[in-house]
């Protein structure tokens, strides 16, 4: 039994006509539900991309290493209750790594050699593009000290050095050698014994250095937390980098950030230029879209143009007979457009695990968005064609054979 | 004494070069039924479009229910055809993908509001009741024509027009077809029917000859108009 149509209900005849249309010609219109919906697949996946690819390829350029640098004014230190303060200002979730370094002059066979404490899980978040010969953690020496000193993997070395706030003596003339060294070790000097867990190759600076546990080296030194320098790595473009610089001079005086602005500045050039391409082809794909509806519109105003002429005879006038037909615009762009939001979603995925190897978020507002745009492109489309309603005169279209 | 549904006053149409109706007087009284007849290129179907608001007249008057519809423009025309014309076309037109029923109610739907009870009993005056929910595509040929009658009779027009209602239905629908509108004519529904058919004319209460765009011949066929409802045409057949 056929649905029945309560009395009185015109918006339920209206809905009954242009579903019924779909339903019941289905085949023929499977054409324009495909295009429609391939157009809103290629666009919502490509807009999920777009919205998707500031934060994943700010990550991949994450991997070249810290584009925030922060100092401290003049030769004061930053306490550890200042970078607490500063990783609360930024905020943890764009933070990628923030290593804390202090610099440390120690002698390593009466050469001196500069020992960098850091937060090694920091430090590894920041650098992933370090190469270690061994493994990530304490202690890591510089390619250029373990040729030097020829060491490996696994081998031990002993550093020396002055304490916190101590100045190194001079040694006595009266006494001897082991004398003053014993003096010196009991007073304002250290020394202790490492085993090389990794050996770094950079091509750069940090060739030069040994990478120690920050906390470690200010047991060793005789001291509490004070960095000369903290590098971020975080989640911003170069606009966002420069405003959290701002924030961080005017909340936080005590230091002074730099952005590394090579690196933003890279980032942000790949991300126009796929942005670019990407509205680019919004543009097409909405362009292609269009025709095609167009085009099924225009063929199904002709082919039903009995139909078109019938209701006209039974005294429908040009603008209701219009509204059907855009009414069924409307319905093709909602399916089309609900079946290309969920499809593209499926293609952002798989582009996103593909090309970033990272999943990424449903947007929830891309349903509205998605099927508002295609009614309305349906629409839009359809208006031309279905104005040639106008041009249908019953008395000469339904004249008998 | 019948009042006058219709008045033609020297109405003619002109084609380019060709006139297809000529000074055609022509007068109706509520309740007639009449058929218009004669060959083809005559001008049937150009009168009938002009009294069915489907077309307009390049010179004279033509009074539908006491209004000059000559002159009036296309959206006006559309609102008197809807409020005062039921329409039969010899191909049904039926809308395919709407059941019988819908059919029905698309015509109260343009008109005013579409009330399924009403075209339920529509349908059952033409005998459908039963096949109210079938698409056209699972009706015969009869069948679809009844449902376009009860389409063209549900906003309860002034005139019934039918532009060949026959042309495509076998001899026996043919006589369903007739019988259902000598029942309407028995119900005082005005009917004008355009024919090729001489015996679907014939039993017309009067009956109009057309050739080349003149009236020929108005017979009064009233005296051998059948008053028993029945097998007129069906008997005629056999």
């Amino acid at each position: 039994m056929a649905n029945k149509i309560r009395t009185g209900s015109r918006k339920r005849m209206y809905m009954k006509m242009v579903s019924g249309s779909l339903i019941r010609r289905a085949s023929r219109l499977i054409i324009a539900v495909l295009a429609i919906a391939i157009g809103a697949t290629i666009l919502s996946g490509l807009v999920t991309i777009y919205y998707d690819i500031p934060e994943q390829l700010g990550r991949e350029f994450r991997s070249y290493g810290a584009n925030l640098i922060v100092l401290p004014h003049g030769d004061a230190k930053i306490t550890r209750e200042v970078m607490n303060n500063l990783r609360n200002l930024i905020g943890t979730v764009k933070i990628v790594g923030m290593a804390p370094y202090r610099y440390q002059t120690v002698k390593i066979n009466e050469q001196p050699y500069i020992i960098a404490g850091t937060d090694l899980s920091q430090a590894e978040k920041n650098s992933p593009f370090w190469y270690i010969d061994g493994e990530w953690g304490h202690v890591m020496i510089g390619r250029e000290i373990a040729d030097t000193l020829n060491l490996t993997v696994g081998d031990t070395f002993t550093v020396q050095g002055v304490k916190y706030g101590e100045q190194a003596e001079a040694s006595r003339k009266d006494l001897s050698a082991e004398e003053n060294q014993k003096r010196n070790l009991a007073h304002q000097n250290f020394a202790r014994k490492f085993t090389v867990k990794g050996i770094v190759t950079t091509g750069g600076a940090e060739e030069g250095f040994i990478f120690a546990d920050i906390d470690m080296l200010d047991e060793l030194i005789g001291d509490t937390f004070r960095a000369d320098v903290i590098e971020c790595s975080i989640v911003a473009d170069a606009d966002e980098l420069s405003a959290l610089c701002s924030r961080i001079e005017n909340e936080i005086p005590e230091l002074q950030p730099r952005a590394v602005r090579r690196l933003t500045q890279s980032q942000d050039i790949v991300l126009g230029k796929l942005k670019a391409l990407v509205l680019i082809v919004t543009v097409v794909v909405l362009i292609i879209t269009m025709i095609s509806v167009y085009t099924t519109m225009t063929a199904m105003v002709a082919e039903r143009r009995k139909e078109i002429a019938l209701k006209k005879a039974l005294g429908a006038e040009n603008k209701l007979v219009m509204s059907e037909l855009l009414g069924e615009g409307v319905l093709l762009g909602f399916i089309g457009g609900a079946l290309g939001v969920f499809l593209g979603f499926e293609f952002a995925q798989r582009v996103s695990l593909n090309v970033f190897g990272r999943a990424i978020n449903f947007q929830w507002s891309l349903i509205p968005v998605t099927i508002a745009v295609f009614i309305a492109i349906t629409v839009l489309a359809s208006i031309i064609p279905v104005r040639k309603v106008m041009d249908i005169h019953p008395a000469i279209v339904l004249k008998g054979e | 004494m019948s009042s006058k549904i219709l008045e033609l006053n020297k109405v003619s149409k002109i084609y380019g070069n060709l006139k297809a109706l000529a000074d055609i007087n022509l007068s109706v009284n509520a309740g007639d039924w009449l058929s218009i007849m004669g060959p083809s290129g005559s001008g049937k179907t150009t009168m009938i479009n002009i009294i069915g608001c489907m077309d307009t007249p390049s010179t004279g008057s033509v009074i539908l229910d006491g209004v000059d519809i000559s002159k009036e423009n296309a959206a006006n025309l559309t609102r008197i055809r809807r409020d005062k014309i039921g329409l039969i076309f010899q191909q049904f037109h039926l809308i395919s993908y709407l059941t019988a029923v819908e059919n029905v109610m698309v015509a109260q739907y343009y008109h005013s509001m579409p009330d399924e009870s009403e075209a339920l009993e529509a349908l059952s005056k033409v005998g459908l009741a039963d096949r109210a929910n079938h698409l056209p595509a699972q009706l015969s040929g009869g069948e679809q024509q009844r449902v376009c009658i009860a389409r063209a009779l549900i906003n309860s027009p002034q005139i019934l027009l039918g532009d060949e209602p026959t042309g495509n239905l076998d001899e026996e629908n043919e006589g369903i077809v007739v019988d259902i509108f000598r029942r309407l004519h028995d119900e005082g529904v005005t009917i004008i029917i355009v024919t090729h058919d001489p015996e679907v004319g014939d039993v017309a209460q009067r009956k109009i000859i057309l050739e080349h765009g003149r009236v020929i011949d108005d017979i009064d066929q009233s005296a051998t108009f059948c008053k028993t409802d029945g097998q007129a045409l069906k008997l005629k057949a056999k």
